[in-house]
């Protein structure tokens, strides 16, 4: 009998050879203390993150942190429970109210993760003989939300308004039909192309899932996403979002105005055979959701980050992901596996702590160095971050010296 | 049979610019194993295939086809069914 692991063969491989020239693996660093949403100790040194999607700040914001202690104390570390039978706690449905009004929506379900919020409502929605359509780079936990429905699956190239119209063109009429975009996209940092991709969606007839996974908090006069910013209010039937980037703690949710929206908490495995989240974690969400709605000035700061990392870069010579500064992740090209772990390391040196993305994960083949800006690093902190940049890129031969 | 032919020839055309490696084909050419195509390649190619019949293979159908001969059939069936 074969092993059943020599599958993972070539990817052991992989990894031997990236850490054969010595160094540190990317893919199992520890935290041994976290001080801020911008600085943590790594092995015993002070780094800067660079690398958390906490767009907003929001981990260690007192009222949030307040908030949780309260809901510990008084509800308990955990529900043990589904949604649907024993985990229902007030702070649930409190939460869910946080949402609603958030989005101005009338219906909201909270999940147990953002990746179980996609996996749930994209295998419910669509049945045998209808179809979800997706954009070649949509993230896994749409693909795996695919994979476990029964519907006919049909992708279109990234971001392209016409290939979207041509396959739905090429459904049959009369069948049901889910398209799925996300506002941004987290590998690049690109945005979609929402109105237009919206606009063909309804020419068609079908319904539209929006992921503001990467776009809630900062995107829009109200920070609900990129859709909101491109005016496309009133026009998604679903959004889903997570608790594991803005909002600083972990969670996931989808919200709609569909008037049948509610039978989902019923025949939506995902939400309902999965414990629900903890009291501490609901109220942390409930109460940064809140704060979130009036962030005004950390959006503009944020923003202001991002386009300064994003100039910086450019004009020193790295390649990135978008031309200009679309969202709140910049992501650094790099030809080959070994420049992109080589830069990685230099700057963990150095004190900065970035993602490493490698293929199958990214798009077309590519090693990225990933980069999400926080609203709480300062301006020292992003003129630390480019001289770093500077620096390692020199170190690894990266740039010119 | 002959409209089995023609699609024969029109799918090996699609396929050449994609073939870097020049595998001769046959109906048991498989796309994993023979042309080594990475999921990428055959995104790319499975798009060709879709605009140049205008039909749709699904990610489900995809998952069932290995060798050009099974591609062949579907692409006359969903043809056929147009
Ligand atoms: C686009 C997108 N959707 C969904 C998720 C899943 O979110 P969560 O971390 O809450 O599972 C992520 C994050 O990894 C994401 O990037």
């Amino acid at each position: 009998m074969t092993d059943l692991f020599s599958k993972f063969d070539p990817l052991i491989a992989i990894r031997k050879e990236m850490l054969s020239h010595g160094g540190r693996d990317p893919f199992s660093v520890v935290m041994e203390k976290v001080l801020s949403p911008t600085k943590a100790i790594i092995k015993g040194k002070p780094v800067t993150l660079l690398g958390t999607y906490n767009y907003m700040g929001m981990t260690f914001d007192p009222d949030v942190i307040a908030a949780g202690e309260k809901a510990l104390k008084e509800f308990g570390a955990g529900t043990t429970g589904s949604r649907v039978l024993n985990g229902t706690y007030q702070g649930h449905k409190a939460c869910e109210d946080a949402l609603k009004d958030y989005y101005g929506m009338e219906h909201a379900m909270v999940f147990s993760t953002g990746y179980q919020a996609n996996l749930g409502m994209i295998s419910t929605l669509a049945g045998k003989g209808e179809y979800v359509i997706i954009d070649a780079d949509s993230h896994a936990s749409i693909y795996d939300g695919c994979r476990l429905g029964n519907a006919e699956i049909i992708r279109f190239r990234h971001n392209s308004p016409e290939d979207l119209d041509r396959r739905l063109a090429r459904l049959p009429k009369e069948a049901g039909k889910l398209v799925v975009l996300e506002g941004v996209y987290s590998m690049l940092g690109d945005i979609a192309p929402l109105a237009e991709m919206v606009a063909i969606a309804k020419k068609h007839d079908a319904l539209i899932l929006d992921d503001e996974a990467h776009g809630m908090g900062f995107f829009g006069k109200n920070g609900r996403g990129v859709f909101e910013e491109l005016g496309l209010e009133g026009q998604i039937d679903f959004i889903v979002g997570t608790f594991s980037k803005s909002v600083g703690t972990v969670g996931g949710f989808c919200v709609s105005n569909h008037p049948q929206f509610e039978i989902l908490r019923l025949v939506c495995r995902p939400y309902v055979f999965t414990a629900s989240l903890p009291p501490s974690v609901i109220a942390t969400a409930e109460a940064s959701i809140r704060k979130l709605q009036k962030a005004h000035d950390k959006r503009e700061h944020l923003w202001k980050n991002s386009r300064r990392l994003h100039g910086g870069l450019t004009e020193m010579g790295f390649t990135l992901g978008t031309k200009t500064a679309q969202s709140a992740i910049i992501a650094v090209i790099l030809p080959d596996q070994e420049q992109a772990v080589a830069m990685w390391q230099a700057l963990l040196e150095l004190g900065l702590y970035v993602n490493l993305a490698r293929p199958p994960a990214t798009p077309a083949g590519m090693f990225l160095l990933r980069c999400s800006l926080c609203a709480e690093h300062s301006d020292e902190e992003v003129t630390e971050i480019l001289a770093m940049f500077k620096k390692a890129g020199q170190i690894t031969g990266v740039l010119a010296a | 049979m002959t409209e089995n032919k023609a699609i024969w020839q029109q799918t090996v055309a699609l396929i050449e610019p994609f073939n870097k490696k020049e595998v001769p084909l046959t109906e048991d050419t498989s796309f994993a194993t023979g042309l080594e195509w990475d999921s990428l390649t055959v995104m790319d190619f499975v798009a060709a295939v879709e605009d140049e019949f205008d039909i749709s293979i699904s990610m489900n159908l995809q998952a069932e086809i290995e060798t050009v001969g099974q591609l062949v059939a579907v692409i006359e069936k969903l043809v056929n069914e147009k």
